[in-house]
């Protein structure tokens, strides 16, 4: 049994001037090191709870308990949101400029978490320039840069083709080691790809629905893909999402 | 490149229809003077007309600086407080409807004439920067702002390290939308110092030439005033497409 990052401990949130809660009453643990998958059909609430673990947004009632200080926290939106007028280099240093390092003192760390995403030697690229799987990949650096303990994707790769896509789930894939990722998708392939567990929620209210635990993958990339465990898992998952999507 | 030239082709040919008419119907020139008389006057009172053109130019130009910095200047404030903005947007937009060529004459009472054609020449280009620079501002990308937040930055970091770069292309926008409105400002600031005797600038010789039925005259002073409009348009414009280009999301050529 792995040591919990933190609780969400009975959460809930209602958006002013909503009447109905976009989450109530969620209880679910995310423990150290895993990849968990926040997979439900849309209204579910899944953005909503990357929001409140980011702390973008305060709970109505409920609360997020840290096993120990809250960790330094990546985020990567379902748009890259780069800056257009900084190139590759500044946009993926501004979580360190942020902190006050120095552009000198910044250039080993960003060369680095530019070589994990695969974008070795763009620094100077312009976001213009690079088509949108590489702008996805600057915008994962950019969250990779500053060593955080916990990365939250919100539908990152939604708006990508799907070789381009399979392609980010593998480079996320050999980044996982030492973070805690967890990653927002409305794909049943993704989280059957990625996860250590799957968090499947309903909506209307946003609640969970059930937690799935997936067996470990022993295999990554095609051959993974091709493998009738992962279209088992994947056949498992569609049934389940079926069924929290039928709930009420 | 031919299609290119096209507005040129028209703007020749609606010349030559003017000279053409202007001969076959002997229409005199203190009424309506061909385009050859006109820029043959524009010829002989050069030193006279491109002095006053220098002199609108420069007011209006002056203007539009005093509006550029004003205007991002109160927009950075607005931003930072929104109390302020609510407070203070009305009287802008008061500013802004009011037609300047009633305020002009009460202008003159209060200021020099030079003063007066710059305050009223400042004060139309002021309400286009203020506005674009607002909503660049507040225009910026949500979830940059979000990254920002998350990140710890600070209230003034985030202004000037996102919100200001971010609204550079709306602040040029307002720039060259208020340049022509500065252009308008100062003729109208002077056409009403002209009506008092008083002023120097290309709209003041409009009066003047107009109290001498000196028509030629008055024509070559409206071609520089019209050819000072598009220069100023055609600087900012080219300033904007070489600066913001990082901005653009167009490929480089």
């Amino acid at each position: 049994m792995t040591a919990s990052l933190f609780q969400i401990i009975n959460l809930s949130l209602t958006y002013p001037g909503r009447a109905a809660p976009a989450i109530s009453g969620l209880d679910l643990t995310v423990r150290r090191g895993e990849t968990l998958c926040l997979l439900g059909p849309s209204g579910c609430g899944k953005s909503t709870l990357l929001r409140l673990v980011a702390g973008l947004e305060r709970p109505t009632a409920g609360a997020i308990s840290w096993a120990g200080a809250k960790p330094g926290v990546g985020f990567v939106f379902q748009e890259p949101n780069l800056m257009p007028w900084a190139d590759v280099a500044a946009n993926v240093a501004l979580p360190l400029r942020l902190a006050g390092m120095s552009r000198a003192e910044a250039a080993p760390l960003v060369a680095a978490a530019l070589a994990r995403v695969g974008l070795k030697g763009q620094e100077r690229a312009l976001p213009r320039q690079l088509s949108g799987g590489m702008k996805m990949r600057a915008s994962l650096a950019r969250a990779l840069v500053d060593e955080p303990e916990l990365l939250l994707l919100d539908e990152p790769f939604a708006a990508l083709d799907e070789i381009t896509r399979w392609e980010l789930n593998d480079a996320l894939q050999d980044l996982r080691s030492g973070v805690t990722i967890l990653f927002v998708t409305h794909s049943v392939f993704e989280a059957a790809y990625l996860a250590d567990r799957v968090a499947l929620l309903r909506a209307n209210p946003g609640a969970l629905h059930e937690l799935v635990t997936l067996d470990k993958a022993p295999a990554r990339g095609a051959a993974l893909r091709a493998s009738p465990a992962y279209a088992q898992t994947c056949a498992g998952l569609s049934e389940k999402l079926r069924k929290a999507m039928e709930a009420k | 490149m031919i299609a290119r030239l096209t507005p040129l082709w028209a703007l020749a040919a609606l010349l030559a229809l003017w000279e053409l008419a202007v001969a076959l119907l002997k229409i005199p020139a203190s009424q309506l003077p061909p385009p050859s008389l006109i820029v043959a006057t524009l010829y002989a009172q050069a030193p006279q007309l491109l002095d006053a053109a220098a002199t609108t130019l420069g007011e209006a130009l002056l203007a539009l600086a005093l509006a550029g910095a004003g205007g991002v200047a109160l927009a950075l404030l607005f931003s930072l407080s929104p109390l302020l903005e609510r407070a203070f947007l009305p009287v802008a937009v008061a500013l802004q409807v009011t037609p300047l060529i009633a305020v002009a004459p009460l202008l003159l009472i209060y200021l020099e004439p030079r003063a007066a054609v710059l305050a009223c020449a400042a004060l139309v280009a002021f309400f286009p920067v203020l506005s674009n620079a607002a909503a660049g501002l507040r225009g910026a990308d949500r979830g940059l702002v979000e990254l920002f937040r998350l990140k710890g930055a600070s209230r003034a970091a985030i202004l000037f390290r996102l919100r200001l770069p971010s609204a550079l292309p709306s602040i040029f926008t307002g720039l060259r939308i208020g340049a022509g409105l500065a252009l308008i400002g100062a003729v109208a600031a002077e056409l009403a110092a002209g009506a008092a005797g008083q002023g120097e600038g290309l709209a003041f010789r409009i009066v003047e030439a107009g109290y001498r039925l000196k028509v030629p005259t008055m024509y070559a002073a409206v071609l520089l005033l019209c050819l000072c409009g598009v220069a100023l348009y055609g600087v900012l414009a080219g300033l904007d497409r070489i600066l913001l280009r990082r901005w653009r999301d167009e490929p480089d050529v």
